[in-house]
């Protein structure tokens, strides 16, 4: 799949974005800065931006607990998105849900969220709701490998072959749900075998080779653009970080994770686009430079920024 | 006598009953190598195997369900759900089965289970992984609803849930895991359905449950250097309720607290007031039945907000203080 020397900037740059965003939230976890828990997704930025890649400014997202690296992909103001990390006032959520929570719904990401397999129902309903409305827009729907073990994810799926909705769902397998080994009931073979089942196409990708991602979720998009229904995705990936601030990696080997990060999705992404000539080394540097600035300009915005008043602590329940 | 935490007293619980009752297992996600989000059950993969700690995928509603399957032929099975919040996805199993087979059969079957899980704010964790939920399933007959406040309580209320016959949810507070009391080494129980007053005093009562529990004794502390004496009672046992022994403390005080973490719109602390009100205790008040719970708002990320969100111990004082003073 041929990409333009633009487009090979905006991913890397987004790449490199996404995981200097997650170093940084590690970094400012353990400075005690961070009220809360966090869930990281370096390791996983192909995924996350070859998917999104493939949409416009007017189609939409809905996420998972692991959702920075989503967020970022979809465009979000990283101020304001560090702000929401940081719990304060002038975050996405005004301080109210943090990093598991965090959305930018006029920018069409309908959210993180904190309960696993919490957003695949919904993603039925904009599906639903998207077709009503004719203008042709589509909806991203993510989770992990963990949700596709919920009812809620096989329930969803007969919903969504049934009313044909514009959906693709895209299953970031990163090899665990926790600590529970995926492989134990599942790989991403079996994983997109289930959308077959159920009567949509079922794909799984490379997850770490950010073109290859592009490409079968490309596909579906254009499939549900065309009023032709769901498809199901799954990106093979890994997980470098712990599963959040609280994991001793007691279930898995350091030998694993090290032969994942032989795996690097950006170190693999810029060894393509020399290798294409789109972009030379030091144009490279200069994104990953470029990257971290903006992920640093965000850390002193977001601690710039003020809290929130307890005065307004009841505000925000019910709509006017 | 020896003191352990109140996640070590619910392991030893735990460990101890298994041992002794080869019919109990547990089932839960992450209870294994990673021995449980709280490491409640750490260690017990290695004593037991694979065949009696189950770890399962993320399942709530078929792992809820498995256990009150096993308990229906006659296991004692223990599941654990993760957080309180997903409770929700585990209910229908945990309502509409498990409470319901034995009166729908009869009086033919029984369902031995306990449900584990912890509820409660304070961690940052944010409006889906901090709700205390525990009084849906008090309005639930066929369900009993435990809720220990410290170390020694949780092990003995612990192995009684196990020992009962019938479907029991105990909440944990994520907040109480890692407070330190004493705890006898053996196995004992304390029967469900029965209350425990804390602090004993003559001026006011408050009933508290959980981590609430703790902040109103600290706040009976400081009210003392102010020459008020309180009472409090801590019902252990949501469902049953051990009335007595609230009516009893209100006798005796004529001022009653009711403090929740739980938001206080249809918490269990309109129960104890209507309880109350209905007793004879009625008669014996010298001032309304006060409650201090939750904001009528899901709990917030900030960690001001999320403060603020549930009683701290200077609410409880101001509260109770200004009962105390209150002369109708
Ligand atoms: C319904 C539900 N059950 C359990 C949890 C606790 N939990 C949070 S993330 C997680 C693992 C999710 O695994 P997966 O879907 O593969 O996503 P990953 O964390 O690997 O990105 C679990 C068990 C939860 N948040 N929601
Ligand atoms: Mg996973």
């Amino acid at each position: 799949m041929k990409i333009t020397k633009q487009q090979a900037e905006d991913y890397l740059l987004q790449m490199y974005q996404i995981r200097a965003f997650e170093e940084q939230a590690e970094k400012s976890y353990m400075a005690g800065k961070i009220h809360g828990t966090m869930h990281l997704s370096i390791g996983m930025e192909a995924s996350a931006v070859g998917s999104i890649s493939t949409l416009e400014p007017t189609d939409f997202i809905i996420g998972h607990h692991r959702g920075h690296g989503l967020t970022i992909a979809k465009g979000a103001d990283l101020n304001l998105m560090m702000a929401e990390f940081y719990g304060k006032a002038n975050g996405y959520c005004r301080g109210r849900g943090g990093s598991m929570h965090i959305a930018d719904v006029e920018g069409g990401n309908l959210g993180a969220n904190g309960v696993v397999a919490g957003g695949i129902p919904m993603a039925v309903g904009v599906g639903i709701g998207l077709k009503m409305q004719k203008e042709g827009r589509v909806l991203l729907a993510f989770f992990g490998d963990g949700a596709a073990s919920a009812g809620a994810f096989h329930e969803s799926m007969i919903l969504a072959v049934l009313f044909q909705v514009p959906v693709v769902f895209i299953c970031e397998n990163n090899q665990y749900a926790m600590s529970f080994r995926t492989s134990d009931w599942a790989d991403s073979a079996k994983i997109a075998e289930f959308g077959k089942l159920y009567g949509m196409p079922g794909t799984s990708t490379n997850g770490n080779n950010l073109l290859e991602v592009r490409e079968a979720v490309q596909k579906a998009v254009e499939h549900a653009r065309a009023g032709n229904g769901p498809s199901l995705v799954v990106n093979d990936t890994y997980r470098w970080r712990g599963h959040s601030k609280s994991d001793r990696n007691r279930y898995r080997t350091q030998e694993e994770i090290d032969e994942w990060k032989e795996k690097d999705p950006i170190v693999r992404f810029t060894e393509v686009v020399l290798k294409e000539k789109l972009l030379t080394e030091e144009e490279i540097e200069k994104i990953r430079e470029q990257g971290y600035a903006d992920i640093e300009a965000a850390r002193a915005f977001a601690e710039a920024s003020p809290e929130p008043e307890v005065a307004t602590l009841l505000e925000g329940v019910y709509a006017p | 006598m020896r003191e352990i935490t109140y996640l070590e007293a619910i392991r030893e619980a735990m460990t101890q009953e298994m041992e002794r009752d080869e019919r109990v297992f547990m089932i839960g996600e992450d209870i294994g190598e990673y021995g449980g989000a709280f490491q409640v059950s750490y260690g017990m993969l290695e004593q037991f195997g694979p065949e009696r700690i189950l770890d399962v995928p993320i399942t709530e509603l078929a792992l809820t369900g498995a256990a009150v399957g096993a308990a229906l032929i006659g296991m004692r099975p223990i599941a654990e759900i993760m957080f309180m919040d997903f409770t929700t996805l585990a209910s229908e199993q945990l309502v509409n089965q498990a409470a319901k087979l034995r009166f729908m059969f009869g009086g033919k079957a029984t369902v031995p289970m306990v449900l584990r899980t912890p509820s409660g704010s304070g961690t940052g964790a944010a409006e889906h992984h901090s709700q205390s939920l525990e009084n849906w399933f008090t309005h639930i007959p066929g369900l009993k609803v435990v809720q220990p406040s410290t170390p020694y309580d949780a092990k003995g209320l612990l192995v009684s849930s196990i020992r009962d016959n019938n479907a029991v949810v105990f909440v944990e507070h994520k907040l109480l895991y890692k407070t330190k009391g004493p705890v006898p080494e053996e196995l004992y129980t304390i029967p469900l359905g029965q209350a425990d007053i804390k602090r004993e005093g003559k001026d006011l009562t408050i009933i508290a449950t959980a981590v609430m529990v703790q902040r109103s004794l600290q706040a009976a502390e400081e009210l003392a250097k102010e020459g008020i004496d309180v009472e409090v009672v801590d019902p252990r046992t949501l469902r049953p309720l051990d009335k007595d022994t609230l009516i009893n403390s209100v006798k005796k005080t004529g001022k009653v607290l009711i403090v929740h973490e739980a938001v206080k719109t249809s918490g269990i602390g309109g129960e104890f007031a209507a309880v109350i009100a209905e007793s004879e205790a009625f008669g014996y008040l010298e001032a309304p039945i006060m409650r201090l719970a939750g904001e009528e708002i899901p709990i917030p990320y900030n960690r001001m907000l999320e403060y603020h969100a549930v009683p701290q111990v200077e609410n409880i004082i101001e509260k109770a203080r200004d009962l105390a003073q209150l002369k109708v």
